[in-house]
């Protein structure tokens, strides 16, 4: 099995399997109603100019998050 | 915030219908198709701001339709969803219609699926199904339906395609009175499911019909605290507190952490099992052969957002936006001119044949008719050519992408990046930029947003600093070079408005709003081809026609005032002098003089009227009295005064001085607060008038 990292190491292009969240509060409820649970599938699709925010593809949708909140989101790659 | 929420029946009759979904899913879009109103659709998420309520009438029956502000789920994030929620879960609509976009359909069955737990009278609009094709996404509507156990429609709302049978399904499920079939149920956690076991009889009892008793278990269990507190209110007693529920309740929960559900725990247990039904229903409904995010649009991402690209493109769209606005608008500001000022001779010579009497003539034709003039053929042109260009990007999906680059620069303002959108919008109207601040969640940055706003130059005063950079620092020529030298220059005087937003919000995110940035997502919609004979016509009629309104009908009395006040002598000089007099030492102290000032102050109503009140008053105590063309009034102002140095104090205030009274109200009615209109007012007044002064002294001791 591959180790777990943060969200916010995943290059763009690069695939993952969401492991764990470890953000809490409205934030991680926010990410859940996204569809962003354990097992969900979450690629890397763009990055801002300033590289943060970065937007990722959850569930056919694309969206942004900045590295504090992304960097709460465990994941395993490949 | 909302004041709760009225429903307009006009008939007993009526069926109360929401219309809930994702942001921007085309809620608004289905909602305008059927009830022909035209609510503000536009591609990004979170234009719907406040609940608009519209009638449409289908197979003889009437329904009031409420279209809710998008939200994710139910669990309200902030004021506007709570208020969204709460008209779901207690305001007794005889129907919920949750639009669906079936490009990313399991994400959306999250929010069917809490509502389906709330009320089975829930109809399914797949929406976007043209989308969904041209991704190769196919949407099994028999199978999803089947699986929901409530009916579901396609639709493709753009093309008014799918409403009929939308509407058809709402009737027949608001003419059944009781037996519903059942709809799904959202399965969780066995320790779940027995709690809610324990919960639920007792919350049938004392709450009969009201309320979905297992919709209540699983929300007591869970500890939503408004929403209990909202529920309190509608059940109109207290029955939540009654000892026998508060013992269940006590009961339920210990059994729950017995099986190792702490609060966490249950609450992420009550997401995923919603997140894993929808999924379970996906495999059996939800067809694809394509990758979800289109590669045309990846490929636009990279070229709109990378960092080689992302800033110049972004200037460079607003330039050429700018340019084209200004070049297309001189000859039609020409004619307009020329035509409105043709008028107003034959407008005094009719007035003197029908014996109305001279000094009433002047003042309505020189004063009122002549101000309106100047404001139509000044302002109309540009608007005309900004608001559709604008609503142009708008519809495309662009703005998301701005918010996008600039988020960095808000994060370290300790501001939101969703400032960003609201930016774009204040360059259209400063008021619309408010309300669409309602998409910020944190109250915090909300204000923040709220009172640098007005850095943003909205419409009504593009036009001024369009005429002023042309006279001053372009030339008056016509042609190429001169439009593109104004377009820069006013690109120029924008990004001065950025930087003075970011430099303010990180100065009030230091003081008086102090706090650390709040998380948020901001969702990236797909790239749309714009309708864009629907754009002309909706941001010519809707909102040209609206601002110039509002600005006509404060130019004529106030052309009424100037010239009033020009003609009306007090002691040895006119009221006009007096005043202007009056406001001159301070002024002068900003680089400019009394009457421009004073033309500000009287432009408070709308922007629009400042620089036909200069002309007015330059007018009414020289002797030029043909005014045609912009070398003429740039002849007319150095008359005055005016040097180039007068010309950049003058852009500098216009940039920053207090919001229009029209924004003013909107900041008191979203704000609810005395104190933070004031703020609103000041902040950018205090930072106008500090950089006027700073300019106006470095060119005293360098000049
Ligand atoms: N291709 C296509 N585009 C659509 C359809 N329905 C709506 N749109 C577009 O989708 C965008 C969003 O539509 P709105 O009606 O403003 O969305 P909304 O759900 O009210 O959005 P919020 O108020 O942000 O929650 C607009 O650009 C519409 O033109 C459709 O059936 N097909």
């Amino acid at each position: 099995m591959n180790p777990i990292q943060p969200l916010t190491d995943l290059q763009c292009g690069q695939t993952a399997r969401v492991g764990k969240l470890t953000l809490q509060g409205s934030m991680r409820r926010r990410l859940q109603d996204i569809g962003l649970i354990e097992g969900t599938k979450v690629e890397c699709v763009q990055k801002s100019p300033s590289g943060d925010p970065v937007a990722y593809l959850i569930r056919g949708a694309v969206i942004a998050l900045r590295a504090e909140d992304s960097a709460g989101v465990l994941v395993f790659c490949g | 915030m909302d004041e709760g929420l009225v429903i307009r029946r006009q008939s007993s009759q009526d069926q109360v219908v929401a219309l809930a979904g994702n942001p921007n899913v085309g809620k608004s879009t289905v909602f305008n198709g059927l009830t022909g109103m035209n609510q503000h659709t536009g591609n990004w998420p979170g234009k719907t701001v406040s609940n608009a309520q519209g009638r449409c009438e289908h197979n003889g029956r009437g329904f009031v339709m409420v279209d809710i502000p998008g939200s994710y789920s139910l669990m309200a994030h902030s004021a506007e969803e709570e208020v969204a929620r709460d008209f779901i879960c207690f305001g007794d609509p005889d129907a919920v219609v949750v639009v669906c976009d079936a490009t990313c359909l399991e994400r959306n069955l999250n929010l069917v699926l809490q509502t389906i737990e709330i009320t089975p009278r829930t109809v399914v609009c797949v929406n976007l199904m043209d989308e969904a094709e041209k991704k190769k996404i196919r949407v099994d509507i028999d199978e999803l339906s089947r699986q929901l156990g409530v009916p579901v429609t396609g639709a493709c709302a753009r093309s008014g395609k799918g409403l009929d049978a939308l509407m058809d399904a709402v009737d027949e499920i608001t003419q059944k009175k009781d037996a519903l079939a059942d709809p799904v149920r959202v399965l969780y956690a066995p320790a779940v499911e027995e709690a809610v076991k324990t919960l639920e009889p007792s919350l049938r009892e004392c709450c009969g019909n009201a309320l979905n008793p297992r919709w209540l278990a699983l929300r007591l269990l869970e500890g939503e605290d408004d929403l209990i507190r909202s529920a309190q209110q509608y059940l109109d007693e207290d029955v939540l507190d009654r000892p026998d529920v508060q013992e269940l309740l006590r009961k339920a929960r210990k059994q729950l952490e017995e099986a190792g559900f702490d609060e966490q725990a249950l609450r992420d247990e009550m997401v995923s099992g919603l997140v894993r039904q929808a999924e379970r229903i996906c495999i059996h409904a939800v067809h694809s052969d394509g990758h979800g995010y289109s590669s045309r649009d990846r490929k636009i991402d990279r070229i709109l957002t990378s960092k080689a690209t992302g800033f110049p493109i972004m200037i460079a769209l607003l330039a050429s936006i700018f340019w084209l606005t200004i070049a297309g608008a001189n000859i039609p500001s020409q004619w307009l001119s020329t035509g409105l000022f043709w008028v107003e001779g034959r407008l005094a010579a009719f007035f003197g044949w029908i014996g109305v009497p001279q000094f009433l003539c002047d003042m309505l034709v020189h004063g009122a008719y002549r101000t309106l003039a100047w404001v139509v053929s000044v302002m109309l042109p540009p608007m005309a050519i900004f608001f559709p260009l604008f609503t142009l990007l708008e519809d495309l999906g662009y703005l998301p992408r701005v918010a996008f680059n600039l988020d960095r620069y808000f994060k370290k303002c300790s501001a939101c990046g969703k400032q960003g959108l609201t930016m774009c919008m204040g360059l259209g109207c400063n008021a619309a930029g408010i309300v669409g601040c309602r998409i910020i969640d944190s109250p915090r940055e909300r204000l923040i947003a709220m009172l640098t706003n007005n850095f943003m130059p909205c419409n009504g005063r593009f036009p001024t600093l369009i005429a002023i950079l042309t006279m001053f620092f372009v030339g008056t020529g016509s042609g190429l070079g001169q439009s593109m030298g104004s377009a820069l220059l006013l690109t120029a005087v924008i990004l001065l408005g950025v930087f003075m937003t970011f430099l303010v919000s990180w100065m009030l995110s230091k003081t008086v709003l102090k706090g650390i940035p709040s998380s948020f997502t901001l969702e990236l919609p797909p790239y749309r081809r714009p309708q864009i004979g629907k754009v002309i016509i909706r941001s010519i009629f809707d909102r040209t026609m609206f601002v110039l309104g509002r600005a006509a009908a404060v130019a004529a009395p106030a052309g009424l005032l100037i010239w009033l006040m020009a003609n009306l002598t007090i002691g040895d000089a006119t009221a006009l002098t007096h005043c202007a007099a009056f406001l001159d030492p301070f002024a002068r102290q900003l680089g400019m003089d009394g009457v421009i000032l004073l033309a500000f102050i009287l432009g408070l109503p709308a922007n629009e009227i400042v620089v036909p009140i200069i002309i007015m008053a330059y007018l009414s105590t020289g002797s030029l009295v043909e005014m045609e063309s912009l070398s003429m009034l740039r002849q007319l102002l150095t008359e005055n005064g005016w040097t180039g140095a007068t010309a950049v104090s003058v852009m500098l205030f216009s940039l920053m001085h207090w919001p229009c009274s029209t924004t003013c109200l909107t900041i008191h009615k979203e704000t609810q607060s005395i104190k933070w209109t004031a703020m609103a007012f000041l902040v950018p007044t205090v930072a106008g008038i500090a950089v006027c002064f700073l300019f106006h002294q470095l060119l005293q001791l360098f000049g």
